[in-house]
């Protein structure tokens, strides 16, 4: 099968470009094993400094909205970062500070979720805060099971029934001028944080539960929708185990379910991503990568792979591939001419910052100038 | 050696990462709160089993087999195989009556054949389905497949010769569907080949697949008939130097993965020469082949992916091979069970499941509002016939529709 291009990958980075490529009438395909990172987003891109129009573009079109405000975000565990673009999903506030009274709402039996550690970051920030246990009979079926109380189980029934949510929370309210909630509103339906946002007479503020990310879920499946619906092809459940390179060009790869089916391409983008989504694999003896054995720029001495502090910038979240300034990937110090490595498997990411969001996008959107330009005249 | 590097736990257990992405795509996990879902019963409940076969949870029966896990798996953790593989180690009770009937396909279409059409007005009337409601718990709320009065052995046997006198030759599993209740999609594939120039040839007698068998609890049986299925392909492949195409992705899933992953039946020589059809044709037309297309052929098809095939990866030639028909107008359906999987939605504890879990796709169907719905599956088939106002074609049989 014969493709214009051929993306590895089908997480953030793989899926923005496979739709910009294909959007341009790039015939691509998508190779996809398992689900990606997208199912722990935090929802925000904080590497982008500037409004990405680019991206805001994309993402309507697949519809997802997003907003640009420059400021701070609360993190799951009462603490603000830095950020400036993120989902709808996800309020930005020009300053921490951003309520004076909270109402912090959780679902009884709910433990992916943090109010005591929410409550204790606000009060620094000189806010009050008040607990509200919700106990709506639509959720008492999923405590039979210890896996089922869970964002995704619960955001399923709230698709449904977020109404009566609003309601119970409506009545609870006193004198809070804020509202916080689990992020678990809108797994198929985009629009309900905002409704409820809406349907409330005060600030409504979702701040991030444990995985897997309900924003995030939404993110890919309406991205791969919109991959699929401009025609490309995804691959899911796939895997490259061979590829075929020649003069510094990669001609075709095999993957494990087509087996002697080779996928063709003009060009290949690697979009593997790291050590969970096994694109870089670490080993006793070093760290390679998995899909071409192209250059990893790596700590020569294990040792020196961990910060013993957890907390830490670590080391290994910096290694990646190593590539020339227009992304192409190189393989025995040479460039290979026509595969680009784009999203975390560049190296440098820290994800606590979210940064690997903005990362995966900026580097595809060049990835993808570098192939567009070649078709240029 | 490096132990670390090398030893790899059976069905990549280890490999769990406990990211809880499995129970995202579980079908089942949606709509029964009975069920552990995939995470619990595969890996984390294998550890358990594997301590003391106590720990074995009956409710493991209410896995779909889907495999959707798998699929969804970031670590390549073979989850569904982790489930079936316990439920054929660890659960010993006898299958019900129910089961046995539903389950022995092949036995209860050879059956019904000869009477089809006093089965078929039988089975469709509602003092029947009230019946084997109560007496057996299937639903009577399901739509019974007809079963065809002329199976398609006995129509492809009487053009042997026929067949015989194209230049090249491919075997067909045809799987008890075709046989039984829609000989005409064996015969679509039959006109589709012959147009490309190749004749199409029975196997030497095969058997049910046995994928029914299997997630009924009767593995021992299927066990049995993969033992006979292998003996007929290798007949097939290596005694008559043929390629075996199948139409149902199930009964390919099932030959090419089941038997050697979950019965311990090997299949390594002749596992390369069992593909399906849609792949199969899309392959020539890639390598140059003509087919006579109709010039005055207009279609809306959405595609629906099976379940079973999106796990062996192959909906791309289906989808590709579409595509390649002028006037065919083509919708990609969203990835989403039907959740009927095979002879689940049939009983009567999963009915209403059943119906919950297919539901989004039923609603997108609707809103794409197509001629036909194009599927590779036979069971998937039933579910979206009586689940939406559309019929659903075989891609195969749309193909044969499309050219003279």
């Amino acid at each position: 099968m014969k493709f214009d291009t051929l993306v590895i990958g089908g997480g953030l980075a793989g899926l923005t470009a496979g739709i910009s490529l294909q959007q341009k009438g790039l015939d691509t395909a998508i190779v996809s094993t398992g689900q990606s990172a997208l199912h722990f987003f935090s929802g925000t891109f904080e590497s982008l400094e500037s409004p990405s129009e680019r991206l805001a573009e994309l993402f309507s079109a697949a519809g997802i909205r997003t907003h640009y405000s420059p400021g701070v975000r609360l993190m799951p565990l009462g603490s603000f970062r830095p950020a400036a673009l993120s989902l709808e999903d996800v309020e930005l506030f020009p300053e921490p500070h951003f309520a004076d009274k909270v109402l912090i709402v959780n679902f009884n039996g709910y433990s992916d979720f943090f109010p005591a550690f929410l409550t204790e970051g606000l009060e620094a920030q000189r806010m009050s805060c008040r607990l509200l246990e919700l106990d709506p009979p639509e959720l008492q079926a999923l405590r039979q099971s210890p896996s089922e109380m869970r964002s995704v189980q619960i955001a399923r029934i709230m698709d449904r029934h977020w109404e009566s949510v609003v309601q119970a929370i409506r009545a609870a309210l006193r004198d809070e001028d804020a509202v916080i909630l689990p992020q678990v509103f809108g797994l198929k339906d985009p629009s309900i944080p905002g409704r409820i946002r809406q349907e409330l007479p005060v600030r409504v503020v979702f701040a991030g539960t444990q995985p897997p990310s309900v924003p995030g879920i939404r993110t890919q499946q309406l991205l791969r929708r919109r991959f699929e619906l401009a025609g490309g092809t995804f691959l899911s459940g796939d895997e490259v185990v061979q590829t075929h390179v020649h003069d510094g060009r990669v001609h075709s790869v095999a993957t494990r379910n087509l087996d002697h089916h080779y996928l063709e391409a003009d060009h290949f983008i690697l979009a593997t991503g790291t050590f969970f989504a096994k694109g870089l694999a670490a080993s006793p003896s070093g760290i390679r990568e998995s899909v071409f054995g192209l250059d990893v720029d790596c700590a020569a001495d294990r040792n020196a792979w961990y910060d013993p502090s957890f907390a830490a910038d670590q080391p290994y979240l910096h290694f990646g591939v190593r590539t020339d300034a227009v992304l192409h990937a190189v393989k025995d110090g040479t460039p290979m001419q026509n595969l680009y490595a784009v999203g975390s498997i560049l190296g440098g990411t820290r994800p606590e910052f979210g940064s690997g969001a903005g990362l995966a996008v900026r580097s595809a959107f060049a990835a993808v100038d570098q192939i567009l330009n070649q078709y240029a005249v | 050696m490096n132990l670390q590097e090398s030893t790899v736990s059976r069905y990549n257990f280890e490999e769990c990462m406990k990211c809880t992405v499995c129970t995202v795509y579980c079908p089942v996990l949606q709509v029964n709160p009975l069920y552990p879902g995939p995470k619990q019963a595969g890996p984390d409940g294998e550890r358990l089993r594997l301590k003391d076969p106590w720990f074995f949870n009956k409710a493991l029966k209410y896995c779909l087999n889907c495999k959707r896990c798998e699929v969804a798996c970031p670590s390549g953790v073979g989850v569904a195989d982790l489930i079936q593989s316990a439920r054929i180690r660890y659960d010993h009770s006898a299958p019900k009556l129910r089961d046995r009937i539903l389950a022995n396909t092949d036995f209860m279409g050879s059956l019904a054949r000869p009477f089809a059409p006093i089965v078929n007005g039988v089975t469709s009337l509602g003092i029947t389905k009230a019946v084997l409601d109560a007496t057996l718990q299937i639903d009577h709320r399901r739509s019974f497949p007809k079963y065809s009065g002329r199976s398609f052995e006995s129509w492809l046997r009487r053009q042997a010769a026929r067949q015989a006198a194209f230049p090249e030759q491919v075997a067909y599993f045809h799987g008890c569907y075709v046989n039984y209740n829609n000989p005409q999609l064996g015969r679509d594939l039959v006109k589709v080949l012959n147009a490309l120039g190749i004749g199409v040839q029975l196997l030497d007698k095969e058997k049910c697949c046995g994928i029914a068998l299997i997630t009924n609890g009767m593995s021992a049986q299927a066990t049995r008939h993969a033992r006979h299925n292998l003996g007929a392909l290798r007949q097939a492949v290596t005694g008559r130097g043929l390629k075996v195409v199948m139409t149902s992705s199930t009964c390919a899933l099932t030959l090419r993965d089941e038997y050697p992953n979950l019965l311990g039946v090997d299949n390594g020589d002749v596992r390369d020469a069992l593909t399906l059809a849609t792949r199969f044709v899309y392959e020539r037309l890639e390598n140059g082949a003509k087919l006579p297309f109709r010039k005055d052929f207009h279609r809306k098809v959405a595609y629906h992916v099976p379940c079973h095939m999106e796990k062996l990866g192959w909906g791309v030639f289906s989808e590709r091979l579409l595509r390649k028909i002028p006037g065919l107008e083509f919708t990609p359906l969203d990835s989403a069970c039907c959740g009927i999987s095979g002879t689940y939605g049939f009983k009567k504890e999963n009915y209403a499941f059943s119906q919950a879990i297919g539901e989004p796709l039923f609603a997108q169907i609707r809103s794409v509002n197509p001629d036909v719905v194009a599927c590779d599956c036979e069971t998937c088939k039933w579910q979206i016939e009586m689940s939406t106002p559309y019929p659903v074609a075989h891609p195969i049989s749309i193909l044969a529709e499309a050219i003279e």
